[in-house]
């Protein structure tokens, strides 16, 4: 088996053609994954005795709730490896990522609130756990909108870079905040140091669920970054050429 | 590509600064992050006074009395080592209940009683269907009888 | 299966407001986001095929 030149993959044009070959795939198994994790999550997971019905949220929150975090980190350390290596594609990756971080991102924040209204009996508490899970949206609505602000994309990709890498010490913030501080949110269920303190089912549900929205992210990731790919690079000639044939 | 290298390094080591500068930062309103106090650390003296701050506990069983205009409770809030007297004039959540969590934010009169003018209810992170609840119940009870006194 | 009836299911044991709005919404998003993608991409292709034409003009000059 020959050798793969991995480098060539990390040349614009290439990753232009490898990510449309792609996507489709992740975008079917996301679909599928989604049916599967929903059917769970609906008709499989029994009711919880202390929540009833309304701890289904589960299922859209916690995963939401991962993948915003995950992303997050992926974006950092893609924009650094950017920074660090003045590689085009790695900025473009991690320009691509952030508007479906921030959405799970909204997800999680608002599913919970509609989860804590009735659970707590409040739509929001400025608890550790909330607070630092907004400051997330917020680092991410900083990226965007930083980006979008400068033109020249050498400078773009830096101050962004600039934001993920500090804003990157937020998400052990996050995950560690329910046994660092008192709050109101309550503890991991799953962990990798004790068994889950949750049903089978239900636990399946939340797992199938997040690798739906994982195999979603990467598909949107994969279609959103040949658009970035296609914008930065309208005035080379693979572009023209691309646009020749597409008459 | 020395001085290319030499960049890199102070770049990373400023993010490492600021990252440094903010874990302290958050450390040093560590205070501020607090949600809530428990009954214990009321007695410790811990907890603000003069102003309104939250307790947080289990709801000690037996403890929870109604006035009879409908609306008022009196409960305790325990955290097994101390407890606390709370008295609230208002809704309570659906998931209140007696031997489950709560926080209630109000603040303590001069009787060392915590009026509340919040109550919330607060659940752990166990799910578990109906019944394997009620097989644990019964399993836990039954422990309990076979304790010798 | 979990419940009883249709109704039941759409009842959510009395959560439904919560339960719906949180599904629906979430799903609504994401639909949004695709949605905003393949516009995104119908204004690009338009604009780099309008800077070929202009390309195409000058170079026929």
């Amino acid at each position: 088996m020959s050798k793969i030149n991995w480098y060539k993959y990390s040349a614009p044009v290439t990753f232009y053609g490898l990510a449309g070959k792609m996507f489709p795939g992740f975008a079917i198994l996301s679909a599928i994954l989604f049916a599967i994790g929903l059917y769970i999550s609906f008709f499989v997971a029994p009711t919880d005795a202390t929540q009833g019905d309304a701890y289904r949220i589960i299922f859209i929150h916690v995963p939401a709730a991962w993948m915003s975090m995950f992303i997050y980190v992926v974006m950092a350390a893609y924009a650094g490896i950017g920074l660090a290596f003045n590689t085009r594609l790695s900025a473009m990756m991690a320009q691509a990522l952030a508007p479906t971080g921030a959405l799970f991102c909204f997800i999680a924040l608002f599913t919970g609130s509609f989860w804590g209204k009735p659970m707590w009996g409040a739509w929001w508490v400025w608890d550790a756990r909330l607070t630092s899970q907004l400051i997330l949206f917020f680092l991410y609505v900083g990226f965007i909108s930083l980006q979008a602000a400068i033109d020249d994309p050498r400078r773009s990709d830096r101050a962004g870079a600039l934001i993920a890498l500090v804003g990157v010490i937020n998400v052990p913030i996050i995950y560690f905040s329910v046994k660092w501080w008192n709050t109101l949110h309550q503890g991991a269920s799953i962990s990798l140091t004790k068994a889950p303190s949750m049903a089978h089912t239900m636990l399946l549900g939340m797992l199938i669920m997040a690798l739906a929205c994982w195999m979603y992210t990467i598909a949107v990731a994969l279609y959103r970054v040949r658009l970035i790919i296609l914008e930065r690079e309208r005035n080379s000639t693979w572009v023209s050429d691309l646009m020749k044939e597409m008459k | 590509m020395k001085s290319r290298h030499k960049k890199m390094v102070f770049i990373l080591a400023g993010l490492a600064g600021i990252g440094i500068i903010v874990a302290l930062v958050m450390n040093a309103f560590r205070s501020n992050l607090v949600f809530f106090f428990t009954p214990t650390q009321v007695v410790d003296k811990q907890a603000p006074v003069g102003h309104t701050f939250r307790i947080g506990g289990l709801v000690e069983k037996g403890s929870l009395k109604r006035e009879n205009d409908g609306l008022t409770v009196h409960f305790v809030v325990t955290d097994t080592r101390n407890n606390m007297n709370v008295t609230y004039k208002g809704i309570l959540p659906d998931l209140f209940k007696e031997g489950k969590g709560v926080v209630a934010q109000g603040k303590l009169d001069s009787s060392g009683q915590f009026v509340a003018d919040e109550v919330l209810a607060k659940h752990d992170e166990n799910y578990m269907p109906p019944e394997v609840a009620s097989e644990l119940k019964a399993a836990k009870a039954a422990k309990a009888s076979k304790t010798p006194l | 299966m979990n419940w009883g009836s249709f109704s039941a299911f759409l009842h959510m044991g009395g959560y439904a407001f919560y339960v719906w709005s949180s599904f629906g919404l979430s799903f609504a998003l994401l639909a949004f986001e695709l949605v905003q993608l393949s516009l995104r991409k119908r204004t690009l292709l338009k604009r780099l095929g309008q800077i070929q034409k202009l390309n195409e003009h000058r170079g026929n000059k």
